[in-house]
């Protein structure tokens, strides 16, 4: 799936990716592939990404939203 | 004929004129670009920040407005007006004043006749402007473009939210100059508070069956305030950019007018400095002549 992950400051990360796991308020979850849409407001915490090399990635988030559908999905992250 | 030492005098003068406009061009150039990225970067989140929440509103029920988007009769207004905090930028401030004024004359005119319009600024150029009137000040900041950030646009955002939550206000517009190119700015004027419902067409065919992690109501009772700080952030940063946008184009039309008019003086002073060398020239033959007698 394509994911961006974007602040008010800069893009953090554009392109494929096969998994992202994120810190939702309600505890951590992953996407895959192909997953229903979704909106969900994160809590402060890690996101970890594996790319299509399946390299691992991390970002740090202070909150923020994601959003999925299609297959494209857009965190805002702070 | 112009007097040469007169002319000299207004070459000089208007040549270290001159130097200041091309070195303050040289300032707001590097400072757009600054400013330039700051807004870019921050114009993809606000849209699509934007456009999740047009996602979700398309998906919500009415039953489950926000304290943001409450459509009351509009009787307390509250303007919010973005100018610079220094002039030499054209008509950057003073077409932020117009519009406003237009505002307060024309939609808003029954509101600030019966003193129920207030008026919120940042940019010392708009608050010294109202400062003189008699409409009630919200709030005036002018420190706030000396550190622009999203942290310190937050609270004000919060102030305005919460007074227009508790009823002080029941419209807030933003009136500000957009941001388009270093030499363009859009006046725009903006509805803030109430939120606007999305009513679009393409909004609603999108219709899609969205999971929502935890809720909907958790979820745009986040969103919303957020935007909402997204919005006086974004028309700040624009107004940022724009500012130094127009004083950019302002200064380099003074840079070359200063050059025609330069060129204007020196073709005074090179005709003034001949005829003076013709008259010492005709001077000497006559006294020449006048000692050969």
């Amino acid at each position: 799936m394509f994911l961006e992950i974007i602040t008010p400051d800069l893009k953090l990360f554009s392109g494929e990716v096969s998994l992202i796991q994120l810190p939702g308020i309600d505890g951590s979850f992953e996407l895959l592939n192909n997953h229903a849409p979704i909106v969900s407001v994160l809590a402060k915490g890690k996101i970890k990404i594996i790319d299509s090399e399946k390299t691992k990635q991390y970002f740090d988030v202070n909150g923020g939203v994601i959003e999925m559908q299609n297959n494209k999905a857009i965190i805002l992250a702070e | 004929m112009a007097n040469l030492k007169e002319v000299r005098y207004r070459i000089t003068s208007v040549n270290s004129t001159q130097q200041i406009t091309s070195a303050m061009k040289m300032v707001s150039a590097s400072k757009l670009r600054r400013a330039q990225d700051a807004i870019i970067k921050l114009r993809p989140y606000a849209n699509k920040l934007k456009e999740i929440l047009q996602n979700l509103s398309s998906n919500l029920d009415n039953s489950s407005e926000g304290a943001y988007s409450k459509q009351r009769k509009v009787q307390k207004v509250l303007l919010i007006a973005i100018s610079s905090n220094r002039g030499l930028c054209g008509a950057f401030n003073s077409n932020v004043i117009k519009a406003t004024n237009v505002l307060i004359n024309t939609t808003f005119a029954e509101q600030f006749k019966s003193n129920n319009g207030s008026i919120m600024t940042f940019g010392k150029k708009v608050s010294e402007f109202y400062a003189k009137r008699p409409y009630p000040i919200f709030e005036s900041n002018n420190q706030i473009f000396d550190h622009l950030t999203f942290n310190n646009v937050a609270p004000l955002a919060e102030k305005v939210m919460k007074a227009f939550a508790t009823g002080n206000f029941d419209k807030v517009v933003i009136i500000y100059n957009q941001f388009k190119n270093a030499a363009v700015q859009i006046l725009s004027t903006e509805d803030y508070l109430p939120i606007v419902p999305q009513e679009n067409e393409v909004v609603k065919k999108s219709k899609m069956d969205y999971i929502f992690e935890p809720n909907k109501e958790e979820i745009v009772s986040e969103l919303i305030p957020k935007s909402l700080k997204i919005q006086l952030y974004k028309a700040l940063l624009d107004s940022h950019a724009a500012e130094h946008g127009a004083r950019m184009t302002a200064m380099h039309k003074a840079t070359d007018n200063a050059q025609e008019l330069l060129k204007e003086l020196r073709l005074t002073y090179n005709k003034a400095r001949q005829a003076a060398i013709t008259n010492e020239i005709l001077e000497i033959v006559g006294g020449a002549e006048a000692l050969k007698g």
